[in-house]
């Protein structure tokens, strides 16, 4: 099918099958591999990107649910060449270790920051529930989330 | 592990449009969230998809003073955002613990009715709101009530060609309290082991009338009727509910599986109970 949608504010087409998944889409044919695949299947929210402006996962979402959608990835976060606050924030407070859910666990923070600006720690760990990190312990994340809200920067 | 990528996807923009494809030996597909894992694990092998997320009609909500219209391919963030929501807190209590958010805005009520599971979460609501589902389909429209569309564990009532349109739901008279459990073992991204929904009306400190809809009990979502009679007159604390929990035990037939043994499941049933009282009264 041919493929219209916009992708961290710049509009692609392309020519792919409707079947192929949004995450295969980014990594093989758009060279975006920011966006880390690690289950598959739904449950480790590491590929987790905006689609709409709402957290959704690319292992899961076909080429035929794009056309016309509006898709931000972690390599839209830093688009000037500067890192995101929330990038900055992991960074100064560890929220890093092996960095594989990093992409995942900052997409979801984005979209958490964009509804809710100033959330609750309990507000933090709910909307990141759906994503895994084996190393961190998850404290470091959430810290590094609430700090940005705090420090009322417009997301 | 079967390509995904060798399946036709159509994307019809109207509902006549589906239902040819269907009929043609198509399946819908509308968040994938349920569907996209099941072919990419082989247990489900569609030779085509039809995607029906993106028609008008499915994604609409409307509602009078009596009660609302929700179209199957709302996702499950949607209808919590909803001011529907607002009337049914049953529906945000139930809907906020399916997956986490990215699952929540895919996942779509149409498609959690459509699996059939007796643990979906998406079910309890409905069930406990009478829900009418209506089915469009080659021969035209048809309803049916929620508790004769599920038939059994992954059989809903729809022919070839059929899909959901929407469930219309009455709002309940004189607002009951609600209450919504899921027991799993853990909190985020669970099937669950057990839970219980209630709407429950009381004249001070008793029940004048309850229903309850219990998941993972028993082959479907099931309404246990005899305990929802007796429990009119009881008063609404957990110390006068303990024989109905014990009866409510009974009234499942779960099984045992890799989440739990039906034994356990049984008492759970009989713990949610009682939970419940603690928590409404
Ligand atoms: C990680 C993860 C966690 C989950 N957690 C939960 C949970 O906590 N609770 C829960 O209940 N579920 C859960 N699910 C299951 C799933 O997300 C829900 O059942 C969801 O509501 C399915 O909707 P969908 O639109 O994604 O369905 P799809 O995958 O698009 O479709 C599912 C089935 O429904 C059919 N279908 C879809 N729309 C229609 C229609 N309009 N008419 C007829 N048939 C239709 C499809 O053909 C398919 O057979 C989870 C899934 C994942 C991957
Ligand atoms: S790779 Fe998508 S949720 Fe794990
Ligand atoms: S930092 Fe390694 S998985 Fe999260």
């Amino acid at each position: 099918m041919k493929l219209a949608f916009e992708l961290n504010s710049r509009p692609v087409v392309l020519d792919v099958p409707p079947g192929r998944r949004l995450l295969d889409l980014l990594r093989d044919d758009l060279g975006l591999i920011g966006t880390k695949e690690g289950c598959g299947e739904g449950e480790c929210g590491a590929c987790t990107v905006l689609v709409d402006g709402s957290p959704k996962l690319a292992c899961l979402m076909l080429a035929a649910q794009l056309p016309g959608c509006s898709v931000v990835t972690v390599e839209g976060l830093a688009q000037t060449g500067e890192l995101h606050p929330l990038q900055k924030a992991f960074i100064d407070h560890g929220a890093v270790q092996c960095g594989f859910c990093t992409p995942g666990l900052l997409m979801a923070s984005y979209a958490l920051l964009q509804r809710h600006p100033q959330p609750s720690r309990q507000t933090v760990r709910d909307y990141l529930a759906g994503n895994l990190c084996r190393c961190t312990g998850y404290d470091q994340v959430v810290e590094a989330v609430l700090s940005v809200s705090r420090g009322g920067q417009r997301i | 592990m079967r390509n995904l990528e060798q399946l036709d996807v159509e994307h019809p923009r109207s509902l006549e449009e589906a239902v040819e494809l269907l009929a043609a030996g198509g399946q819908a597909v509308a968040g994938g969230t349920d569907l996209v894992v099941g072919v990419r694990t082989a247990r489900q092998t569609p030779n085509r998809l039809v995607y029906v997320g993106q028609i008008r009609e499915l994604k609409q909500i409307v509602h009078d003073s009596q009660g609302a219209r929700i179209g199957a391919a709302v996702s499950h963030a949607e209808l919590f955002e909803s001011t529907v929501a607002d009337r049914l807190p049953i529906l945000r209590q139930a809907l906020s613990t399916i997956g986490g958010p990215a699952i929540r805005a895919m996942g779509t009520l149409g498609g959690n009715a459509a699996n059939a599971s007796p643990a979906a979460d998406g079910l309890i609501p409905l069930y406990l709101l009478d829900t009418q589902v209506d089915i469009f389909g080659p021969d035209g429209e048809r309803s049916v009530p929620i508790q004769s569309f599920i038939r059994g564990p992954g059989s809903p009532d729809l022919h070839p060609g059929e899909l959901i349109r929407s469930f219309t739901v009455r709002f309940p008279r004189e607002n009951p309290l609600s209450y919504f459990r899921k027991v799993g073992r853990r909190r985020a991204l669970v099937i669950a082991i057990a839970s219980l929904g209630s709407l429950v009306w009381v004249d001070g400190d008793r029940i004048r009338a309850a229903r309850l809809a219990l998941g993972s009990v028993a082959p479907t979502v099931l309404r246990p009727a005899r305990v929802e009679e007796a429990l009119v007159g009881c008063d609404l604390n957990a110390p006068a509910l303990a024989d109905i929990a014990r009866q409510l035990g009974d009234e499942t037939c779960p099984i045992d599986d890799v989440r739990a043994s039906a034994d356990y499941r049984r008492r759970v049933a009989g713990s949610l109970l009682l939970d419940m009282a603690e928590h409404l009264q």
